[in-house]
């Protein structure tokens, strides 16, 4: 069976509709080939117990931006939103935070929050424009490049000097002297040193982890909400719009190969042999799958083949599944309480401490964890009465010592246990059964090289002009009509949409030259 | 805790002892780690052998990398810029890579060994960039520089000196062919293959044995003028063969650090290995840019008036004392068996195209006054030495 495309775009993660979305709307035929059974790659809800369902991965909506769901005219329907993060204090002074309001902390630290808030809102909004077009690139005579960058430094500049020198103080340090210089209170150092460290291979105290922090707010401010149904209905509202747009998806189609013809892509084959033909590809897929898997090294250059190989991007967050049969205890807890973001990271050094052992391939004994229960403002997610915690617990390292082996599993799910019940002394009589996905099963179902969830990881040698590597940072691979439209590529991971967004931008700027 | 005794000073191969016995002037270099003779009695005389009897120059300190493994072709394909598809097994091919930006790292041989098997030989060493080049392929790469000993022995009569080895196969070893020989309870390699632009073989085998072969074909040699040189008499030869040495001719890539210093294929002359046609190649993307928007530089062999060499010198589009400097010498001599003053040099394109005349600007010292002299030359196209004995299949005896 042979089929022409305008385009053919890998892999229907939220990137990957967004993008196709964003081509069928300018006039492209475009088809979508995602290799499960359902779309929105990661982004889905799936049921992990019978009648319990939950985020398969990142089950919190805070970074999708809003020039994305402008552009595709996206109505999402949240089962909460402006949610506070709440840090568990083993007695009954948690800690909550929402915007730049703290309770649960002394006045100096109330002010000193909302100072911080404050600044790390302004630096989020100078990177945001960024975000959302193509990074400029270095070292060339392109105008439109170098407006870019001059643009760039001349928002910097335009904050004033005190500012701009706190910005590039800030911006390669890490949060945990940041956070040690400013507040008193353990319990809200210790979340906002989790909210940096989320879904990376990094400790509060490692360098970059303001640049991460910054990230995360650098969507709706750290506005976080709760998408009804799950973030499958994220993606569901995508691939609806897409279709609406005319992009055909097929999904159980898993590509297997890029097809090229003199340095140029032709079209797409998959696992069953299927050809589809197209001079543009377009890849939700992580850079190194496809360039080194559904491209091939042969096929590019050696540097660059180097380049790629050398991402970081092995995974250390944990997804956790709870079926409940009732909500657990926690102490000093209201009802609505547990409809927010509940963090337990009870000091930075708590979290700095949760990292070491992944530096040498063990997981945390005492891990961190963001936990939702979904299904208190969402019924659609557990039977009457039922309840559904869904958590990301770190640090769980893909390269584990004994390739997370039953043994190993068990050890972390015991961790996972021996900690949750310090704040919830119920939950071993709560729970019905559980799920726990490591980067590795992350990997298998997903498709993610090292399950890494961003796929890359986001540091500042991994950012802006060097996502996924330096000299490819425009979404373009060194393969005439084949580019990337992933977390991989620049801005990076969360729901986002940016890079699906901004991929689709150069993509019809290029045709219509 | 007892000292380690490391050996830092340069290595010595295996000829050493043979070598060593030989030399009467003492005159020693480096190359690539190992000491390595200039001349070991007379560089005019060393030079000769090589064009009237049989020069035999220790090569053990070539580079060289043994490439196997499933992959091994498609990984050799995607390295060098010449299909090496078609070089079957028993076959070499001298073939040349590339950096990403089209921009030559180095020349060398690459010798089909069996089927599937490879060795590559260089001047440099490559290992980094070899076992980047790797990454995706199912292929072993291992350096095996000091695991074989190997031999030059190049001249007219090399043919007939190997023949009294009782070597066989060799009336039907065409120039880039190899065989197998079985001697002193070890494989010989022969390869129809050298540096010198005459006929002439390299011999590959296991350092053991090494002073074995040595003694074997000096004995096979004795009546057949054979004699060692050093790498002064070979220099000479590589330069009327019109052959490139790194570091002179060109810079490889990876040692530059100014931009416009590297050289792609095409601007040092060797477009005819480049293969347009066969699947992704290391460079290819930047080399085809090139073709189309046209090369910045052009290598020539000029022949030269007059006998004053044109070391490092200047070259110019006229004569005159206006004229535009257009590209500079990098290798010269005096060439013995053509009688003509040879040069290798780089111009701007489009200068140079054979046929072309151009002018250098060449300065000699008489008793310690320097006089200059602009001489004209000729753009040749053709190596200035190459003898049809070179190709003859079987070569004449002796």
């Amino acid at each position: 069976m042979i089929d022409k495309y305008d385009a053919i775009v890998i892999g229907a993660g939220h990137n990957g509709l967004v993008c196709s979305a964003l081509l069928a709307k300018a006039g492209k035929k475009v088809l979508v080939l995602e290799a499960n059974n359902q779309v929105g790659g990661a982004a889905i809800t799936r049921e992990f117990a019978e009648g319990y369902s939950a985020s398969a991965c990142a089950h919190l909506l805070y970074q999708l931006q809003p020039q994305v769901e402008k552009d595709l005219n996206l109505n999402l329907k949240l089962a909460s939103k402006n949610m506070s993060t709440i840090v568990l204090s083993k007695g009954i002074e948690h800690v909550s935070y929402c915007g730049s309001k703290v309770t649960g902390v002394n006045d100096s630290d109330q002010k000193n929050f909302k100072e911080f808030t404050k600044r790390m809102t302004k630096f989020a909004n100078l990177l945001k424009p960024y975000l959302n077009k193509a990074p400029p690139r270095l070292g060339t005579k392109n105008k439109k490049d170098l407006f870019t960058l001059a643009m760039l430094g001349f928002d910097l500049r335009r904050m004033g000097q005190v500012e701009m020198r706190e910005f590039l103080r800030l911006i390669g340090m890490n949060i945990y002297d940041e956070l040690d210089e400013r507040f008193e209170s353990p319990l809200l150092k210790g979340g906002l040193s989790l909210d940096s460290v989320l879904g990376t291979h990094l400790g509060p105290r490692s360098p970059n982890t303001i640049l991460t922090y910054l990230y995360r707010m650098a969507g709706k401010h750290g506005e976080i909400s709760l998408p009804e149904g799950g973030m499958g209905s994220v993606s569901k509202a995508l691939s609806d719009c897409a279709e609406a747009a005319g992009v055909e998806i097929k999904t159980n189609s898993q590509v297997k190969k890029v097809l090229l013809a003199k340095g140029a892509a032709t079209g797409v084959e998959l696992n069953d042999g299927t050809v589809y033909n197209s001079e543009i590809v377009v890849s939700n897929a992580d850079p190194k799958k496809t360039m080194l898997e559904l491209v091939g090294a042969r096929n590019v250059e050696t540097r660059f083949t180097h380049r790629i190989d050398n991402i970081r991007m092995k995974g250390n967050a944990a997804k956790l599944h709870i079926a409940l049969n009732k909500l657990p205890t926690i102490k000093g807890f209201s009802d609505a309480d547990y409809g927010q973001r509940i963090l337990i990271a009870p000091d930075e050094n708590y979290v700095e401490k949760a990292f070491n052992p992944a530096k040498y391939g063990k997981s945390s004994p005492q891990p961190v964890m963001e936990i939702t229960f979904p299904s208190v403002n969402d019924d659609s997610l557990a039977p009457s009465g039922g309840h559904v915690m869904s958590a990301i617990v770190q640090y769980a390292p893909y390269k584990h010592k004994s390739d997370w082996n039953e043994e190993a599993r068990n050890n972390f799910k015991n961790a996972i246990y021996s900690v949750l019940k310090q704040y919830m002394p119920d939950i071993d009589s709560c729970t019905l059964s559980m799920e726990l996905l490591t980067p590795v099963d992350l990997e298998n179902e997903f498709h993610i090289t090292g399950g890494h969830w961003h796929h890359g990881e986001l540091t500042l040698d991994q950012f802006m002009f060097v996502r996924p590597v330096a000299g490819s940072a425009q979404y373009q691979m060194p393969i005439d009509g084949l580019y990337l439209c992933g977390a991989g590529s620049h801005p990076g991971g969360g729901i986002s949409g940016a890079s699906g967004r901004n991929a689709a931008q150069v993509i019809l700027k290029k045709g219509n030259k | 805790m007892t000292p380690v005794k490391i050996n830092t000073g340069r290595l010595r191969t295996p000829f050493y002892p043979r070598l060593a016995e030989l030399d009467f002037l003492n005159t020693w270099h480096n190359w690539a780690g190992y000491t390595s003779a200039e001349a070991l009695y007379c560089e005019d005389m060393e030079y000769f052998a090589i064009r009237n009897s049989t020069g035999v120059f220790d090569i053990t300190p070539m580079t060289k990398y043994r490439i196997t493994g499933p992959d091994a072709l498609d990984y050799l394909n995607r390295l060098v810029t010449r299909d090496m598809r078609k070089i079957k097994p028993g076959r070499v091919a001298y073939a040349i890579w590339c950096d990403d930006q089209g921009q030559v790292i180095d020349d060398g041989t690459i010798f089909h060994l069996r089927e599937g098997e490879y060795r590559l030989c260089s001047q440099e060493r490559h290992f980094a960039w070899l076992t980047t080049a790797a990454i995706g392929f199912d292929v072993s790469i291992k350096e095996e520089t000091a695991e074989v000993a190997a031999l030059a022995v190049q001249g007219p009569t090399s043919y007939s000196v190997l023949k009294n080895m009782a070597i066989d196969g060799l009336d039907t070893l065409k120039p880039f062919g190899l065989i197998h020989h079985q001697i002193f309870g070890t494989e010989l390699m022969i390869s129809r293959t050298g540096f010198t632009g005459d006929l002439g073989y390299e011999l590959w085998i296991d350092p053991d044995k090494a002073i074995d072969l040595w003694d074997a074909l000096f004995e096979a040699g004795k009546l057949h003028g054979i004699k060692a040189i050093g790498t002064h008499a070979l220099g000479l030869a590589r330069k009327e063969a019109g052959y490139l040495a790194p570091f002179e001719d060109f810079l490889p890539a990876e040692a530059t650090v100014r931009t416009g210093r590297t050289r792609s294929p095409l601007e040092i002359g060797m477009e005819w290995l480049v293969d347009f046609n066969k699947d992704n190649f290391n460079g290819r993307r930047a080399l085809l840019k090139e073709k189309a928007e046209g090369s910045k530089w052009r290598l020539v062999r000029l022949d030269i008036e007059g006998n004053k060499t044109a070391d490092h010198s200047y070259i110019y589009s006229q004569g005159k004392n206006n004229s535009e400097e257009i590209g500079f010498i990098t290798s010269a001599a005096w060439s013995p068996i053509c009688k003509q003053n040879i040069a290798l040099g780089t111009v701007k394109a489009p200068y140079g195209k054979p046929g072309d005349n151009v002018w250098v600007e060449v300065y000699y010292q008489r008793e310690m006054h320097w006089n200059k002299v602009m001489a004209k030359a000729t753009v040749v196209d053709k190596p200035f030495w190459f003898p049809p004995r070179r190709g003859a299949t079987p070569p004449a005896p002796f």
